[in-house]
């Protein structure tokens, strides 16, 4: 193991950064998304149960499936990382617009009223009351995405890109098990910390929330 | 976006291998195989769990630890280690599925009102009466939205199996995609998408048979 490690150090450091870039992108812009897709849903209300059920769909399809005919529809090239970045996209869009409209729905509406009366206006009032009291719900269903996104990365090794899941690919063709171990314990690792690190923020960004 | 594939009649021909049918079936084996051990691991730990209070960090954390853990490594390691065949797909899909099912008894149990269970006891309930007649069918609803899920999850992610060599529906997106042949996973993705959203109504509609009417307006 350590012999694999000392020898491979390069190829395992490459197949990380490319697994943080192609897990990470995907929740940046999914967050971006999610947040206005989130607020419509819940400002006009028949949009909510569609929305859910398309998301609901989109999310049973199979990564693997995804990844392969991503390039088909946007006429990308097989191996090009785009299709991953997309793929996980819609997954992580697909998972947070709920969480945004649920933790939106959720603020007590007397909150909002007196928000307007004191004088926001529509967008200010979504930017420095709804969303802040929703954080919390926000933050967990961001946290559900990156980790899950960490772990589906891997699945595009099956097609040539996929981070660490080039280790599991690898290894399972040459027949020798330290690549796929390394590869899992260090996505493992990756996810771990980026959990962590959302509930830092999360602690550091609602600090009422420790107070009850 | 090319349908020949999935409309061609002699791929949906029962009972050939290879078929459409042939694999919707090993593909619906290797998901309610996980789910039954899956569920035989985890509800007993997650019930205790959440009946108890004892352990509840094991029960909050197992969520995301199994979410972080991933399905194609652990198959690709478990072939590695143990040799082709249904045992290493099984381990790495209950490995998938147990988090979810031992999370949501949790909370199920959690979620129950301790006046409920009060007024059990005072009626002369046994503890094991209290769990089965009235902590259980109480938990149900959140119960069973962790195993839709766990259920949404395997159908999606035994596509894996076939990259190991092994059948279920992954078999048409990667033999699809080895020759070229887009129709084929087009084919592949539809299917068990339309499989996944099948088995979610399915359990939809036994959760609406098993969960007590009287918690029905309340859920």
């Amino acid at each position: 193991m350590i012999q694999y490690l000392t020898n491979n150090a390069d190829t395992i450091w490459l197949a990380l950064q490319e697994h943080i870039v192609l897990a990470l992108l995907p929740v940046l812009f999914g967050f971006v998304i999610a947040v206005p897709l989130g607020y419509l849903a819940v400002r006009y209300r028949w949009l909510y149960q569609p929305l859910i059920n398309t998301f609901g769909v989109l999310y049973s399809i199979p990564s693997l499936a995804l990844f392969v005919f991503l390039p088909v529809v946007l006429g990308t090239k097989v191996l090009s990382p785009v299709n991953i970045v997309v793929a996980l996209t819609v997954y992580t869009v697909a998972l947070l617009a709920r969480t945004v409209a649920d933790g939106l729905r959720s603020v007590d509406p007397v909150v909002v009223q007196a928000a307007t009366a004191m004088g926001y206006r529509p967008l200010r009032r979504l930017t420095g009351v709804e969303l802040p009291i929703a954080l919390p719900v926000v933050l967990a269903g961001l946290r559900v995405a990156t980790v899950s996104n960490i772990s589906l990365v891997s699945v595009g090794a099956l097609i040539g890109i996929g981070g660490l899941g080039q280790l599991f690919t690898r290894g399972f063709q040459l027949f020798y098990v330290e690549p796929i171990l390394v590869g899992i314990i260090l996505s493992v690792l990756l996810a771990g910390l980026a959990d962590l690190a959302i509930v830092l923020v999360q602690r550091a960004v609602t600090p009422w929330t420790r107070a009850a | 976006m090319n349908f020949t594939y999935l409309l061609d009649p002699a791929h949906w021909e029962f009972g050939a291998a290879g078929g459409i049918p042939q694999l919707i079936l090993s593909h619906l084996g290797y998901t309610v195989l996980a789910l039954l051990i899956g569920a035989v691991i985890a509800l007993p730990v997650g019930l205790y769990i959440g009946h108890t209070g004892r352990g509840s960090f094991l029960a909050i954390n197992a969520g995301n630890a199994g979410r972080s853990l991933p399905t194609l490594g652990l198959l690709m390691l478990m072939v590695t280690l143990l040799g082709l065949g249904l045992l290493p797909v099984l381990i790495a899909l209950t490995v998938l599925v147990v988090p979810p099912i031992l999370t949501s008894a949790y909370a199920g149990m959690r979620s129950l009102d301790q006046r409920v269970i009060d007024a059990a006891r005072g009626m002369g309930m046994r503890p094991w009466q209290v769990l089965t007649r009235v902590e259980l069918p109480m938990a149900l609803p959140v119960l069973f939205g962790g195993f839709r899920s766990a259920a949404l999850q395997v159908v999606a992610t035994a596509t894996v199996a076939a990259s190991v060599g092994l059948g279920g529906l992954g078999r048409l997106l990667i033999d699809g995609l080895a020759v070229n042949d887009y129709s084929r996973v087009l084919a592949g993705a539809i299917v068990v998408a339309v499989l996944a959203v099948l088995v979610d109504l399915f359990l939809a509609s036994i959760q609406r048979w098993i969960v007590s009417p009287g918690l029905k307006g309340t859920s």
